[in-house]
């Protein structure tokens, strides 16, 4: 049972290795978790799982392999079966009728106050029928009934029973890393890009190597220098706004605010759908204040890495033909101008909120992905890992010759 | 050694599955790495454990300028030299200079002591490899004076980290994982009882009810954490301020004292906005 768990685990792609699995099996036979299912599982994750991002898959496969399995892995740990309020006895599938019934039930609110009520109510275990909250039912409260709105909820007593198992709840979700960005996630997949390096000619004097060379050498003063350390990195962003866009706003907010606190040098445009000649700072004066697309080719050197977010989502023609553009007649084309974005910022990715299953249907995206060379990744946490390794990997320029 | 059990303590609110890794790492003698939001109590958890299971506690607190060397030894050679130039008979020792570090005095105490290495994270990202055999032996060896320093008790270990670098995976095979999350209501209204024993219970509720609705603010650039939580209470009490102030339907304003809990003007003023908007709508 334990090493199927151990493969299952692997397939989901939490990276486990056999010394974790033995230290699992280490902590077993000393009895480190002796109550029940649930102390093995905070302890199997303890051991297994080593990054908050796998944290919701691990839940998945410990809740699919031990379904079931529960009542007899208590009794092979040796503990007492705790009470189980709500067992799971049948999954019931219901007429389209019925469904219509509990809908009709009303809101949420409505739920929630029914509930209270009907808690007050009932004393004794209850099981089917379809007021009463318990389980296989179809009232709206209790397990494993059918009612889309329905309330999973155990026992409320004073001693808080749980009506969901604590891997059932799924409360790590938002950690995984294909699925949901936040500030702090996308910090920390920024951060990967933040070089501290120490380029140019020594400036500072190091006193501990100078200290420690010194007396090693036998008092003969040995001066030692170190180049000063600064944040080597310097990041263009081009942001995508309006239009299809809308939908991800906050996302691309999300990233902007995180890359603002990471970077020392970084630089933000605002384009629409395509860059062309124009692209602007203040969203709220686009018409009056635009940069030239050509002033910023010429202002950033190459040392600065490009990163363009956007959904790639228009008509074929706004990446294709001058005049293209949805917004004004544009005497070059979107794809001249990414040519020479690319040729200035040879460091260049391109991420796409747009749900990466979606890509190949839409033909813009493949074009600009072309465009690109394949360097365009999903606005996730995955894909802005994917991304950044790609920045960094790509030969750094070679140096502009000195001023 | 199940008589070692850690259970939290009157100071410190623990849930289960941090008491179980805890645990674990207690029996097992393997490091423990904890990460979490700051402000939710890692670097305490090890302070804890040692109070709780009355052990001495040990702390290294990490800097970005750390070597994984300073936390074994230190060989003091500028001493040396000028002892040597003093004419000082200790110079022909060499084990006068060194020094020991944190995990040398860990390795040789007396009792079974609690580690903290604090914000593992922040030191460079070669740091945790080089600690890798002496965290997973527990003995280094000593090349100035050609000794093996053991430890006589597998110390406690507990590790922290502020996720700013990902740690090498040879690293955290060896160790117990557990990622501090941030507390539910309820387990707050324990932390919060904990540090305050004698709060009146409307205030608290109030102060929860406002804590958890700032926290739920859309595109916050620092989000208050338990910390923050419990110095905004203590200012409240000390300030004594009525629950009534903190009530969300007659609040006309900001929270009093929210310096405690904003620490950003950018989130102040995207707070003030929202109020604003939301009492536009019930005009």
């Amino acid at each position: 049972m334990m090493i199927d768990f151990f493969f299952k685990l692997r397939q989901a792609g939490i990276p486990v290795s056999l010394t974790e699995f033995l230290t699992l099996l280490e902590a077993l036979n000393q009895r480190v978790s002796a109550h029940g299912v649930e102390e093995f599982y905070y302890l199997a994750r303890a051991a297994l799982v080593k990054d908050e991002r796998h944290y919701d898959r691990f839940d998945q496969v410990f809740a699919s392999h031990f379904k079931g399995l529960e009542t007899l892995f208590d009794e092979m740990i040796g503990a007492t079966v705790p009470l189980e309020w709500l067992h799971k006895l049948a999954e019931l599938t219901l007429s389209e009728e019925d469904k219509q019934l509990i809908e009709s039930l009303g809101g949420w609110k409505k739920l929630m106050e029914t509930l209270a009520q009907r808690l007050a109510e009932q004393e004794g275990r209850h099981q089917g029928g379809n007021k009463w909250i318990g389980t296989a039912g179809t009232s709206p409260f209790g397990a494993y009934g059918y009612n889309p709105e329905g309330i999973r909820i155990g026992q409320e007593d004073s001693r808080h029973r749980r009506a969901v198992k604590v891997w059932d709840r799924r409360e790590f979700r938002n950690l995984d890393d294909t699925v949901e960005l936040g500030t702090r996630n996308i910090k920390v997949a920024l951060r990967r890009l933040r070089r501290f390096a120490r380029e140019g000619a020594t400036q500072e004097l190091d006193l501990e190597g100078t200290i420690r060379s010194t007396a090693r050498n036998a008092g003969y003063l040995d001066l030692k220098m170190v180049p000063e350390r600064h944040n080597a990195v310097k990041v263009l962003l081009f942001l995508d706004v309006g239009g299809s866009m809308d939908d991800h706003v906050r996302v691309c907010e999300e990233l902007f605010s995180a890359a603002r606190g990471e970077f020392k040098h970084l630089e933000y445009f605002y384009f629409h759908n395509m860059i062309y000649e124009g692209v602007w700072k203040d969203n709220r004066r686009r018409y009056t204040e635009k940069t030239e697309t050509a002033t910023v080719l010429r202002t950033f050197g190459p040392d600065y890495k490009l990163i363009l977010v956007g959904d790639a989502t228009m008509s074929p023609y706004e990446v294709t033909y001058p005049g293209g553009s949805v917004e004004h007649f544009n005497p070059e084309a979107g794809d001249v101008w990414m040519q020479r974005l690319l040729t200035a910022w040879p460091h260049a990715i391109w991420l796409n909120p747009q749900n990466q299953n979606r890509w190949s249907y839409i033909p813009s995206i493949q074009m600009v992905r072309e465009l690109m060379g394949n360097r365009m990744y999903p606005l996730t946490l995955e894909g802005l890992e994917q991304g950044i390794r790609a920045l960094q990997r790509s030969q750094p320029p070679a140096s502009r010759p000195e001023q | 050694m199940s008589e070692s059990r850690f259970r939290g303590t009157d100071r410190y609110v623990v849930t289960d599955d941090l008491m179980m890794a805890v645990n674990a790492t207690v029996t097992l003698g393997r490091p423990l790495l904890v990460k979490g939001e700051p402000g939710t109590g890692k670097t305490q958890l090890a302070e804890e454990v040692a109070r709780s299971l009355d052990r001495p506690f040990i702390q290294w607190h990490i800097k970005s300028t750390t070597k994984a060397q300073q936390g074994l030894y230190e060989y003091d050679a500028v001493s040396r030299l000028r002892d040597s130039q003093l004419g000082d008979a200790r110079v022909q020792d060499i084990g006068n200079y060194i020094v020991q570090g944190k995990l040398w005095e860990a390795f040789t105490a007396d009792t079974q002591p609690v580690l903290l290495i604090d914000e593992i994270d922040k030191a460079d990202i070669e740091f945790p490899n080089d600690l890798l055999l002496e965290l997973d032996r527990m003995e280094f060896y000593v090349y100035e004076t050609r000794q093996v320093v053991k430890a006589r008790h597998r110390p406690i270990i507990i590790i922290t980290s502020n996720n700013e670098k990902e740690l090498p995976d040879a690293f955290l095979r060896r160790c117990f994982f557990h990622y501090i999350r941030f507390p539910d209501k309820e387990t707050m209204e324990r932390i919060v009882h904990v540090h305050y024993p004698d709060l009146k219970k409307r205030l608290l509720s109030e102060a929860l009810e406002a804590f958890f609705e700032i926290r739920d603010v859309p595109g916050l650039k620092k989000r208050p954490s338990t910390s923050e939580l419990l110095d905004w209470i203590k200012l409240l009490v000390a300030e004594d301020i009525p629950p009534e102030a903190l009530r969300g339907d007659q609040r006309k304003l900001i929270p009093p004292l929210y310096g405690a809990l904003l620490k950003n003007e950018q989130d102040v003023h995207l707070f003030e906005r929202l109020l604003f908007m939301s009492r536009r709508k019930k005009d």
